[in-house]
């Protein structure tokens, strides 16, 4: 069993009129089944309201599941007595950085989730030091977090939840409502604590672009997993993602459509090298004598 | 049109606090235009939108509107505001009331027009973003992010602005919900002749739509040309943490790897053409 493993999830909001009785029932999460590996790095995509964030919310016990089971370190999310370990476990960042800073200082901020959980002090400066370290903002550690950019509050948030030393990290649209810069600061940090510290990364994310080094990708549609593979498979059913109301990076996109013009491109370009290599292929060929 | 000569604004003005958001700003819009600014978090452009509409007034220089400066005594700021329409980041956080159409109502009816005349103002600026009838009586909060952005920006287009002014219009919305929302002012734009300045982080999307845009840093305006004039400056940009559009690095990426093209495309559909153009020289 991987890390987090989810056997016919289903997850229901239910609407209640005033005397509580039922009157709507939404399925936002229906049947998915999924096995994620200790180690890996896994994207989410959909659409708004395919029920990604839903599932997200599950990989820390934040919501329970309506029917089926969720394991997380092979504890069962529904077992009141492994609540806290599950938590520990998984650590979750949100879309708004502001709503997820509390304390007045960075280095505080940071230190406030192993205080809770009892660590002690000199544990505690210990872990922030590190944490900090490893999110590139040791230089900022007795700033106010409303002086930062976006993108810094953003890592100075991935770095509390590093602070209490979880073997995962879910995050939920990090970069929704950061500038480009911010968006490459927070995506390059992630995928270092993935390689270099072996944390189990699942981001949920709209830009294509974000997730063409994941080791897997899933795509949710109608609370369903409707895809799954890795980057490149994913990426070259471009007519597909664009009815699930997705996109392709646009050196995808590009080749895609220089494919369907009869240029003899590979079914998957994902990166701007990949690209040019194979342009000035066919170019050499075709000039040549 | 709207006018800022050298406008200039200081946060905690003669504080030990003092800092300047904007540095002698001059720029003129024109009647008609769409126009995208560009500049990282901080760089002053959310200040700068926020003087246009009269939220915030300049500590030095002035702003015009159709020739008559805004901070002229007797100028009426509640007129203004009505021919400014500014859209917030996250606008779908400002909806309040208990139905859709009810919500839209708000703007025209505080602008004091009449029950039918603000009916009618609502029912227009729905179907302009695409919200039929049968979304008239639903709780804003039964609807999906996008459908709620859009019943956000109707409320403002219910005050028949003559500017509209949207601070990212299309954070946080998938890529088929960004495309609606800009399709649909790109055609406000077109059809009504409405002048539309959008902020954004998305190049991709600036260089598809705009025709003009502006690039601020630092407080100043550093850029203020053609997407494809702007965008030559890609090197520029990045030092500033931005970015051109990918296509754009694509272009560049090729022709130094010996891929004769034109380097000053801006997407995805230019870009195919010009290695079309390439290859085909290549078989000639």
């Amino acid at each position: 069993m991987g890390i987090i493993k989810a056997k016919n999830l289903i997850y229901n909001y239910i609407r209640r009129d005033e005397e509580e009785k039922v009157e709507e029932i939404s399925e936002a999460v229906k049947d998915v089944s999924l096995d994620i590996e200790e180690g890996e790095f896994v994207a989410v995509l959909g659409h708004n309201g395919s029920g990604k964030s839903t599932l997200a919310k599950h990989m820390n016990a934040l919501l329970l599941p309506s029917e089926g089971t969720i394991w997380i370190g092979g504890m069962d999310t529904k077992n009141d007595e492994s609540l806290l370990e599950v938590r520990r476990l998984a650590g979750m960042v949100f879309q708004n950085p502001d709503n997820q800073i509390i304390a007045s200082v960075v280095e505080e901020d940071v230190g406030f989730g192993p205080e809770n959980m009892g660590v002690p002090t000199d544990e505690i400066w210990r872990r922030v030091d590190e944490c900090l370290k490893a999110v590139g903002m040791t230089a900022y550690r007795q700033s106010s977090p409303d002086r930062l950019s976006g993108g810094q509050k953003q890592r100075v948030a991935i770095a509390g939840v590093m602070a209490m030393e979880p073997r995962c990290i879910v995050l939920d649209e990090p970069t929704a409502m950061l500038d480009p810069n911010g968006r490459r600061e927070v995506i390059r940090t992630v995928r270092e604590l993935n390689k270099k510290k072996g944390i189990t990364v699942i981001l949920i994310t709209h830009y294509m672009e974000e997730v063409i080094h994941a080791d897997r990708i899933y795509v949710m549609d109608e609370g369903e997993i409707a895809m799954e593979g890795t980057p490149e498979e994913i990426f070259s059913r471009v007519d597909e993602l664009k009815a699930l109301r997705l996109d392709v990076p646009q050196v995808t996109e590009l080749a895609y459509g220089l494919r369907n013009k009869g240029v003899p491109l590979s079914p998957c370009i994902l990166d701007i090298e990949g690209l040019v290599r194979e342009l000035i292929e066919i170019r050499r060929q075709r000039t040549a004598p | 049109m709207i006018t800022l000569e050298q406008v200039e604004y200081k946060y905690n003005e003669g504080t030990p606090m003092e800092t300047e958001a904007l540095h002698e700003v001059s720029l003129e819009i024109r009647d008609g235009e769409f126009i995208g600014l560009i500049g990282h978090t901080g760089s002053g452009k959310s200040t700068l939108i926020q003087h246009l509409n009269g939220l915030v007034r300049a500590t030095g220089g002035d702003i015009l509107y159709n020739g008559e400066s805004i901070y002229r005594e007797g100028f009426s700021m509640k007129k203004l505001r009505n021919k400014v329409g500014l859209v917030f980041q996250y606008p779908e956080h400002q909806l309040f009331e208990i139905d859709v159409f009810t919500d839209v109502c708000f703007g025209p009816k505080n602008q004091g027009l009449s029950r039918e005349e603000t009916e009618a103002r609502a029912k227009k600026a729905l179907s302009l973003v695409g919200i039929g009838e049968s979304y008239y009586k639903k709780s804003p909060f039964e609807l999906s992010g996008g459908e709620k952005r859009r019943v956000a920006i109707a409320g403002v287009l219910a005050m028949e602005p003559e500017v509209l002014i949207l601070d990212e219009p299309t954070a946080g919305l998938d890529p088929k919900g960004r495309d609606e929302i800009l399709g649909q002012l790109a055609r406000l734009h077109k059809e009504r002749r409405m002048t539309v300045i959008l902020v954004s982080h998305s190049m991709e999307d600036v260089a598809k739509y705009v025709d003009r845009i502006m690039v601020m840093n630092h407080g100043r305006l550093v850029f203020d040309d053609t997407p494809r004039a702007v965008f030559a400056h890609y090197k520029e940009l990045e030092e500033m943490g931005l970015a051109a559009p990918q296509v754009t690095y694509i272009a560049h990426a090729l022709k130094e790897a010996g891929f004769p093209m034109n380097t000053d495309v801006i997407t995805v559909e230019e870009a195919e053409e010009a290695i079309l153009c390439t290859l085909a020289m290549g078989e000639g």
